[in-house]
């Protein structure tokens, strides 16, 4: 029903809507039962001379040889192709949808063993510092809009960033750090370069997206530079194409250590 | 003019190349500037270099009425008389032109730059600029105002919120705009030189993520020219889910665009509302393919993913509410009277001027034309099952969003029936070799208008040249003028309600 008074049809509506805000992190995050989440991998089943995963690769983020396998999740766009090119099932996404890590070199993955290295909450100098007010800017240096807009969907009501003291701010002078999208076209290094600079220390760089921590599909091509590691440090990464906005969440909140070891 | 002077085929025709007329410069130009003038669209407009030393220039015109596109060519060389005086939808493309050939087009009444990279011929600059000078972006010239009291604005590239860079330099005179000039080209990843000598197995990705938020409607836009190309003949029930991905592509963004368009002038509740469910609806997406922009949905041949008769269910439930949820949060923007104030007193563009521009999409269809390829140059599922072309004639703000609101419920609607009768059967074929010496031009409705995509193959059925285009290519123009006379701080609905691509158009 509609009503004459319009505060009635926005409080009515506001009854309607109701309570959004998902559980998560206590709760798990309600995820696509496809989802494309970390891989795991068995290099025994491979058969001797198979390459065909690394063929079908887009962005050789993987690297078979010698009865080895070796993936990179840096580059990994999250593709449905080595799982579909695989005759032996011996590559395959699982949910698991934590990957953000530290440093770049986590993100290749050598032993299907060994634990994946999640990232680590900062020094606890810092910590202080950032713990529960981290203020970012966040600039698209060639990104597609999907990280930008899976960044900034953590900002609505569903996933209430806010209530984890994480802001997005409309100047690099308010912020702690940068979150960065896009391989970093050339046109935009100096734009990035100097909304660096213009952040007091001590600051803070996240990469969103295969693009940001290895230029992603566009790796190589002479009018990018293969991600913002190039230009700036980066503390911390987070895998994707573009990573589910869980993901990246839970790669913020592992940085400022308001989570726990995974379960 | 003869009007066989284009060869005429229906979207995503095979062609050979040699059938292409290749037609005197001044024919050319005047068959083009004519059809433009009978209310043929330029869809695309490109250069492509032959082996000696000359460009290939290549315009395609796209006759909704007929449900025909028309393609011809013409050969220049250094310059050519330009075709903007005539025909001004042709103003991009030619500075586009001669930024990637050196070609100058003779008389463009405002000869710049597009995205600031060097030529793709060698040693040839339109410019003339030096090869050792350093390139900056948007270092250029802006249209200034003069005279008292007249002040200049200058935002971007990097902007206050979580978007995408691109410079705006605005006249002012107090709050009131009188000139809005547009640079981009920060988001330039050099794309389709890239694409040349493909597929490759990054062609694919590439085409996903040129225009990440419309994932669905450029990978279409390819696959239907992979498929023309290689003769699949792709299932029923794949086209049924292809078109249902577009339309879930097409529902997400349009509600994420009204909730901004609410947050633009203040009014929270619909903002709030429409944030959280534009994610439902890529969450839908997501149950397709477990990507919320639908990557690894679109392959050549069909799709990726089939849906069970489980999935099929919770796909229509869960659309059932989202739209029920959606529609108690948009129908307030239109029960409050000052949101329709503000969207109605905000960014008009006249009939006239959305045809000369060449406008697609929602801002074209906002302008009362009847503009929509889904309509117009109809393919796949969309052969069989119509959607009504939502139009209003307002021209402003107003009429963007609420066509945004008419889609809405014409595509769930569609989305809900496609889901009752899917057809039985496979949903992917396996493509074969593509053909040598060939050319295709697709065209696809994506959610922010037309998507026109044009190939040539080599010898070896290998891409010789891949031309894009992107609504936001045709529109971004739209934007500039219909901040004319208007209060500056309007700027962020006005930009809203056109809500264009960066990298779309920066390729």
């Amino acid at each position: 029903m509609i009503s004459e008074l319009p505060i009635l049809n926005v409080i009515a509506a506001r009854l309607r809507q109701g309570h959004r805000t998902m559980g998560f992190p206590k709760e798990p995050p309600a995820l696509p039962e496809r989802l494309r989440g970390r891989p795991t991998f068995d290099p025994t089943q491979c058969p001797a001379g198979c390459r065909q995963c690394a063929e079908a690769c887009p962005t050789h983020a993987i690297d078979a040889k010698h009865g080895t396998l070796e993936l990179d999740l840096g580059r990994c766009l999250f593709c449905p192709e080595c799982e579909a090119a695989c005759p032996r099932g011996a590559i395959r996404f699982t949910s698991e949808y934590r990957l953000a890590t530290r440093r770049r070199q986590d993100l290749v993955l050598r032993d299907p063993a060994a634990a994946y290295p999640l990232a680590e909450a900062l020094e606890i100098t810092t910590r202080r510092l950032f713990g529960r007010s981290l203020k970012l800017r966040q600039v698209s240096a060639g990104g597609c809009n999907a990280c930008e807009a899976d960044t900034n969907v953590l900002g609505t009501v569903g996933w209430d960033l806010g209530r984890f003291g994480i802001q997005f701010v409309a100047s690099p002078r308010h912020a702690d750090g940068l979150l960065i999208t896009g391989p970093v076209t050339k046109n935009m290094a100096l734009a990035l370069q100097k909304t660096y600079e213009a952040v007091p220390p001590p600051k803070l760089v996240i990469a969103v997206g295969a693009c940001a921590i290895s230029g992603g599909p566009f790796r190589e091509h002479p009018e990018q530079c293969d991600g913002a590691g190039s230009l700036v440090p980066v503390d911390l990464q987070i895998p994707g194409c573009p990573p589910h906005p869980a993901t990246i969440l839970d790669g913020l909140l592992r940085l400022l250590g308001r989570l726990g070891p995974p379960q | 003019m003869k009007p066989s002077a284009s060869l005429l085929f229906p979207n995503s025709r095979l062609l050979a190349q040699a059938d292409i007329p290749v037609l005197p410069f001044d024919e050319f130009r005047s068959h083009v500037v004519h059809a433009i003038g009978r209310g043929a669209r330029l869809a695309a407009y490109y250069g492509e270099p032959r082996t000696d030393g000359w460009i290939r220039v290549h315009a395609l015109l796209a006759d909704g009425r007929q449900g025909r596109l028309g393609w011809c060519a013409a050969d220049v060389k250094d310059c050519y008389p330009a075709l903007t005086p005539d025909c001004t939808a042709a103003h991009l493309f030619e500075r586009e032109l001669a930024e990637q050939w050196g070609v100058r087009p003779e008389g463009h009444p405002w000869f710049k730059p597009v995205r600031f990279h060097r030529a793709y011929r060698d040693g040839a600059d339109a410019w003339g600029r030096p090869p050792q000078a350093p390139l900056e972006p948007c270092v250029t010239d802006f249209f200034r105002v003069e005279g008292e009291e007249v002040h200049e604005v200058a935002v971007g590239p990097v902007h206050a919120g979580v978007i995408e860079p691109g410079h705006f330099r605005f006249q002012c005179h107090g709050e009131r705009v009188f000139h809005l000039e547009i640079s981009l080209g920060y988001q330039h990843r050099g794309i389709e030189r890239a694409l040349v000598g493909g597929p490759t197995p990054r062609t694919l990705p590439t085409m996903e993520t040129l225009a990440g938020d419309t994932t669905i409607g450029h990978a279409l836009a390819y696959a239907q020219i992979v498929e023309a190309l290689s003769g699949a003949q792709v299932p029923a029930r794949a086209h049924a889910l292809r078109a249902i991905a577009l339309e879930l592509e097409r529902l997400a963004n349009h509600t994420g665009d009204l909730g901004a368009l609410a947050g633009d002038v203040g009014f929270l509740p619909t903002a709030s509302y429409c944030g959280r469910l534009r994610g439902d609806f890529l969450n839908l997406t997501a149950l397709l393919c477990g990507n919320r922009f639908g990557r690894g949905f679109v392959r050549p041949g069909g799709v990726g993913f089939d849906l069970n008769r489980d999935q099929v269910r919770e796909l229509d439930r869960r659309l059932g509410q989202i739209f029920d949820d959606t529609a108690d949060a948009v129908e307030l923007l239109w029960q409050t009277s000052s949101v329709r104030a503000r969207f109605e007193n905000a960014g008009p563009l006249s009939r006239e001027t959305c045809v000369a521009l060449g406008l697609v999409g929602v801002a074209a269809r906002a302008c009362g034309l009847e503009r929509d390829a889904r309509h117009e140059f109809p393919i796949g599922l969309y052969q069989f099952a119509q959607i009504p072309v939502s139009t209003l004639p307002a021209g402003n703000v107003f009429a963007r969003a609420y066509v945004r609101w008419l889609e809405i419920q014409r595509s769930t609607a569609f989305i809900r029936e496609q889901l009752v009768m899917l057809p039985e059967g496979p949903v992917r074929v396996a493509t074969r070799p593509l053909a040598p010496g060939a050319a295709v031009a697709s065209i696809t409705e994506g959610w922010r208008g037309e998507i026109c995509h044009a190939a040539l193959t080599d010898g070896r059925g290998r891409f010789a040249h891949y031309k894009i285009v992107d609504p936001s290519f045709h529109n971004w123009m739209g934007l500039a003028l219909a901040l004319r006379d208007q209060q500056i701080s309007d700027f962020p609905l006005c930009n809203k309600s056109f809500n264009l691509s960066y990298c779309g158009h920066d390729l």
